[in-house]
């Protein structure tokens, strides 16, 4: 079989095994769909085990938001593995120093974890409507109830205490999945544009901001879809959370880079090179200037000025797409631009993203977008809306 | 984690039965091995005595440590050492892949920057007119040359090595006798370590869908070869042998010069020693 080389050009001194950029786009979507994960999770636990009584109408959405992307997580990977047959093999004899390894136990542990939260909060739901309905999908619903069909107070306080026990287990095991992806990046020491050991905690800020973007942005979708007001208060809160979030992000990134150029290890000629270069457009101008800067601007001066109503809602749901463009071009330019920048620190290379194949932008595209198809199916069985789910407080 | 460099004892284990049919013994201490707690135990309850150990028979691979030399000094740039890898080892066919390789440093006369290039650069690829058989172009010879070597490149076989650390699923590891391995039959291809090797000594095999890289020849020293760029070296810059022999080549190459690592710094402790490179060498 013919093998097509994508080789990439570059300048100055590069290894020569170096020529071909061997982590493609879809490894800069996994750490995003982690991200989405792992903010979406926060926004539901800021509800359920803090008590941020303003997020109730998001809550229940944002579990389902969550449970949509994780189950699409593996799947960047997959497509990218030489023998995806055998993605096993890093299960069945996980080597214990990698930080891939663990991958997918916490992984899996963490869907189950999701699906069983999902299970409690939507029980009452589920039995009422097995009960109702004797179509096709009401034995779907019987099926699920679990053989429990007892939903009086007593049973539902155990249920509200077993939602605030996950919720409170899930809050470590979502940020450490995420916290983790960063380490794998961060722990590489043949990069200098990775070997940071901020590395995990941006990835983790970050992914706070996008998932908490993505919620304001598909709660204001659905508002419109169900023809409903906007709750101006829970939008708001995710406003406060996501103005919160970005300043920690914005400082962390800058202090990384700060301490990086500081240092000025050997190499550094080379990353200046490269960030006032190449970089300029996809990291100063694009992830800083466009999609942290401008929307964290716009925040502040709504919250000063008290902004409410059409202004608001308009204003939130463009920040937030732009703080989910932002993490996005983070991802990429922690990987792809990492790969871009030579090893030997004497060479640029330069990664050309093709937009058809396995490893394309389109694969890309279809990838971070199925999982908000699963979603709106799952929001046609699970209708997320406050009214219809267990929360852990009342 | 420097100490745990031994991969997972079940991938290993894997590896060697298909190859040699060999350590059934091992089995009972797969569970705690794999749960790496035992590492050492762990290499010791499969050693090549019983004769059938991979991948030659009567090899027994606790009785030596490989080691591998470069005197830049000798090096000519021609390149057959490139080309005899890619036939001994059946590396892909082309101009971009390597197991090893040569970089050429040149200094102008006047210029305060060095001008590196190896024979896949686009110039020397057109000048040796394919992408299988490699030179150096004469791309200097208009300049005056203020000083210029050659530097053998390969995989350095790290005591500690980056690409092991990484491996999710133990298909890379490091053999008793200090030789880091590719399991490709049971590699997932993930590429974690071909971005965790701080030389560029891996690539992505896309025939096979593994990680490659050099292996140092092992289905030849093993059976009391040298390794196939050693063997073809017109000049002797390459220098191959035991470490626990003392009247090896290897032994004494490091004992008769002061040699040095690549990028000591990233603490990996390189097995292949350098003697006459420049400081811009990495
Ligand atoms: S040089 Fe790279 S590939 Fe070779 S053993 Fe060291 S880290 Fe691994
Ligand atoms: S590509 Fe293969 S050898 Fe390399 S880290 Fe992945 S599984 Fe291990």
């Amino acid at each position: 079989m013919e093998t097509v080389l994508h080789f990439a050009p570059y300048t100055g001194w590069v290894y020569p095994n170096e020529t071909i950029i061997e982590w493609s786009v879809l490894i800069a979507v996994y750490p995003y769909l982690t991200g989405l994960v792992a903010g979406a999770f926060t926004v539901s636990s800021l509800y359920q085990v803090f008590g941020f009584e303003r997020l109730r109408p998001v809550a229940h959405l944002a579990l389902l938001t969550s449970l949509s992307f994780m189950i699409f997580v593996p799947t960047p990977l997959l497509l990218h593995l030489g023998h995806p047959e055998r993605a096993f093999n890093s299960t069945i004899t996980p080597h214990l120093t990698s930080a891939m390894a663990m991958f997918g136990f916490f992984a899996s542990f963490y869907v189950a974890l999701l699906i069983l939260e999902g299970w409690f909060a939507y029980r009452p739901y589920i039995v009422e409507q097995a009960q109702k309905r004797s179509d096709l999908l009401g034995r779907v619903y019987r099926v699920m109830t679990l053989g429990s069909y007892d939903v009086s107070e007593h049973a539902m306080r155990i249920d509200r205490k077993w939602i605030f026990a996950l919720a409170v287990i899930g809050i470590p095991a979502a940020h450490g999945l995420h916290g983790y992806v960063g380490f794998m990046y961060g722990s590489l020491k043949s990069r200098e544009w990775w070997s940071s050991d901020l590395m995990p905690v941006i990835f983790l800020f970050s992914a706070i901001i996008s998932g908490v973007s993505l919620l304001a942005v598909l709660y204001v979708a659905s508002c419109k879809l169900r023809k409903l007001a906007v709750d101006l208060a829970c939008l708001k809160g995710l406003a406060y959370t996501i103005w919160a979030f970005i300043m920690v992000a914005l400082v962390l990134e800058g202090l990384e880079f700060a301490n990086m150029v500081y240092k000025g290890r050997e190499g550094i000629d080379m990353i200046m090179q490269y960030v006032t270069g190449p970089l300029l457009v996809p990291y100063f101008i694009l992830q800083f200037a466009i999609g942290a800067i401008t929307p964290f601007l716009w925040l502040s001066y709504m919250i000063w000025r008290g902004t409410t109503g059409k202004a608001l809602v308009v204003g939130v749901t463009v920040c937030a797409c732009l703080v989910l463009f932002s993490v996005f071009m983070m991802r990429w330019n922690v990987v792809i631009g990492g790969q871009e920048i030579s090893k030997t620190g004497k060479g640029l290379l330069s990664y050309h993203l093709p937009f058809w194949g396995k490893e394309g932008a389109l694969m890309a595209i279809v990838l971070t977008l199925a999982p908000l198809a699963l979603l709106f199916g799952l929001t046609r069985l699970f209708p997320p809306w406050a009214e219809h789910a267990t929360h852990a407080h009342g | 984690m420097k100490n745990d460099d031994q991969p997972s004892l079940s991938a290993r284990r894997a590896f060697l039965a298909k190859l040699g049919g060999a350590a059934t013994c091992a089995g009972a201490a797969v569970g705690a091995a794999a749960l790496g707690v035992m590492p050492s135990v762990a290499a010791k309850t499969e050693p090549a005595a019983d004769g059938a150990s991979f991948p030659t028979k009567d090899y027994d691979w606790t009785k030596h440590q490989w080691g591998f030399g470069v005197d830049a000094t000798k090096c000519i740039g021609c390149l057959r050492c490139v080309e005899a890898c890619k036939a001994e080892n059946d590396v892909p066919r082309n101009a971009h892949q390597f197991r090893t390789w040569v970089e050429r440093y040149v200094h102008l006369e006047g210029g305060d920057q060095v001008h590196i290039d190896s024979q896949q650069d686009p110039v020397n690829i057109e000048a040796s007119g394919s992408e299988t058989t490699f030179r150096f172009a004469n791309r200097y010879k208009d300049a005056k040359v203020y000083k210029a070597f050659f530097v053998p490149k390969l995989c350095n076989h790290c005591t500690h090595p980056s690409c092991v650390q990484v491996c999710p699923t133990g298909a890379t590891f490091r053999t008793e006798d200090g030789v880091v391995l590719v399991d490709e039959t049971y590699c997932i291809g993930c590429r974690y370590c071909v971005q965790a090797c701080p030389y560029g000594a891996r690539f992505f095999n896309e025939e096979k869908h593994v990680a490659d890289k050099c292996t140092w020849c092992y289905h030849r020293i093993t059976k009391g070869l040298q390794p196939a760029c050693v063997e073809v070296c017109p000049v002797g810059a390459r220098i191959f042998g035991d470490q626990k022999d003392k009247q090896s080549p290897i032994s004494l190459f490091i004992r008769n010069n002061r040699v040095q690592v690549l990028k000591a710094e990233m603490g990996n402790a390189p097995n292949v020693y350098y003697v006459g490179i420049d400081k811009e060498v990495n």
